[in-house]
């Protein structure tokens, strides 16, 4: 928990919210500045509900709300990066790196959180982890921040071995869940489905776990 | 949005005939689909701000339609069209959901640029 500030680099509203909310809240409450820097407004979700809530035309705009209303939730500042969601693979990474690059240097972080490139699952997730750990390895060695790297694959503990850093965030649970459930647009089919499932409040099962333990991997630039 | 109906989608897409129009089309079946069940395919296209011109419109089916636009060299066509609306910017909107709400495809055609 020693840090000075910790920015969070992810390109979806929402992916803070279940791979790393718990986190963010534990250092809020010790009064450590977060920063999340949100790629993209996820204009291509595919939720519309049922009855509809969006059309593809409005969806960005009340996805947009909703990073807004989870970010008050973690109170935390927010920066939108103004990508375009499934384009971040094909942007120049050396361009989103520098651009990243330069909103860190002015920050200073002691902590970046980002996603594992090559095991992120969606394309986003993997390009700008990608380009977040680009922008670290290009700061001076002297003032680079850590990085923690979220992995999501089936196969991470066999392919990485066991993660660096696993944060049981049971005392955040219900902020946790305020924070998901600001994201209505993604949470609410997801959510009810849970909510109503007999593992919900069972701490040792599947589901839970997976949102329990926060897990991150250290990047190392040395190797 | 709405289900569609077929004679009012039939007239919209006339009345953007013969003018130069931006399309948004796309199909998608979600990023996640391997993840979740490793004998799927993601599988999608994309293409927005596409500027043509089209000469002739058709929409065709019952429940869930197929469109066609013949442009002045070639074709535009979209499949599985369930819903449609007409938004504030004068924009036909349509596409096609699935039982649980999700897009699945989508085409729309507008006179100015979408954002
Ligand atoms: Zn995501």
């Amino acid at each position: 928990m020693d840090q000075q500030h910790v920015v969070i680099i992810l390109p979806h509203p929402d992916d803070e919210a279940f791979g790393c909310s718990g986190t963010i809240l534990e250092y809020r409450k010790n009064n450590i500045p977060v920063t999340y820097l949100c790629g993209t407004l996820g204009e291509m979700g595919r939720n519309m509900g049922s009855p509809f809530f969006a059309n593809r035309e409005t969806l960005p705009e009340i996805r947009k709300k909703e990073l807004q209303d989870a970010c008050k939730a973690l109170d935390i500042d927010l920066q939108m990066l103004g990508y375009r969601d499934k384009t971040l693979e094909f942007e120049d990474r050396g361009e989103v790196a520098e651009h990243l690059k330069s909103i860190l240097e002015d920050i200073q972080p002691s902590l970046v959180i980002t996603f594992y490139p090559g095991h992120a699952v969606h394309p986003d997730h993997d390009a700008m982890g990608a380009a977040a750990i680009k922008a670290v390895e290009r700061m001076d060695p002297d003032h680079r921040p850590e990085v923690w790297a979220k992995a999501i694959t089936h196969n991470r503990h066999e392919m990485l071995g066991e993660p660096d850093v696993v944060n049981d965030v049971k005392d955040q649970f219900e902020d946790k869940m305020k924070v998901i459930e600001a994201h209505r647009s993604q949470a609410e089919g997801m959510l009810s489905k849970f909510r109503n499932s007999p593992e919900f409040g069972d701490m040792d099962s599947e589901g839970m776990k997976m949102l329990r333990y926060e897990e991150f991997y250290k990047w190392d630039f040395n190797s | 949005m709405e289900r569609i109906e077929i004679d009012g989608v039939q007239e919209a897409l006339e009345r953007f005939a013969h003018k130069d129009v931006y399309i948004h089309l796309e199909t998608t079946n979600g990023a996640y689909a391997r993840h979740f069940d490793s004998n799927a395919y993601n599988v999608g296209a994309f293409i927005r701000n596409a500027q043509v011109r089209y000469t002739q419109a058709k929409i065709v089916g019952h429940e869930s339609y197929r469109i066609g636009l013949k442009t002045e060299n070639g074709w535009i066509y979209a499949e599985g069209l369930t819903d449609w609306e007409i938004d504030k910017h004068d924009r036909l909107l349509m596409a096609g959901h699935d039982v649980e709400g999700r897009l699945m495809v989508s085409l729309e055609i507008s006179e100015t640029p979408f954002d």
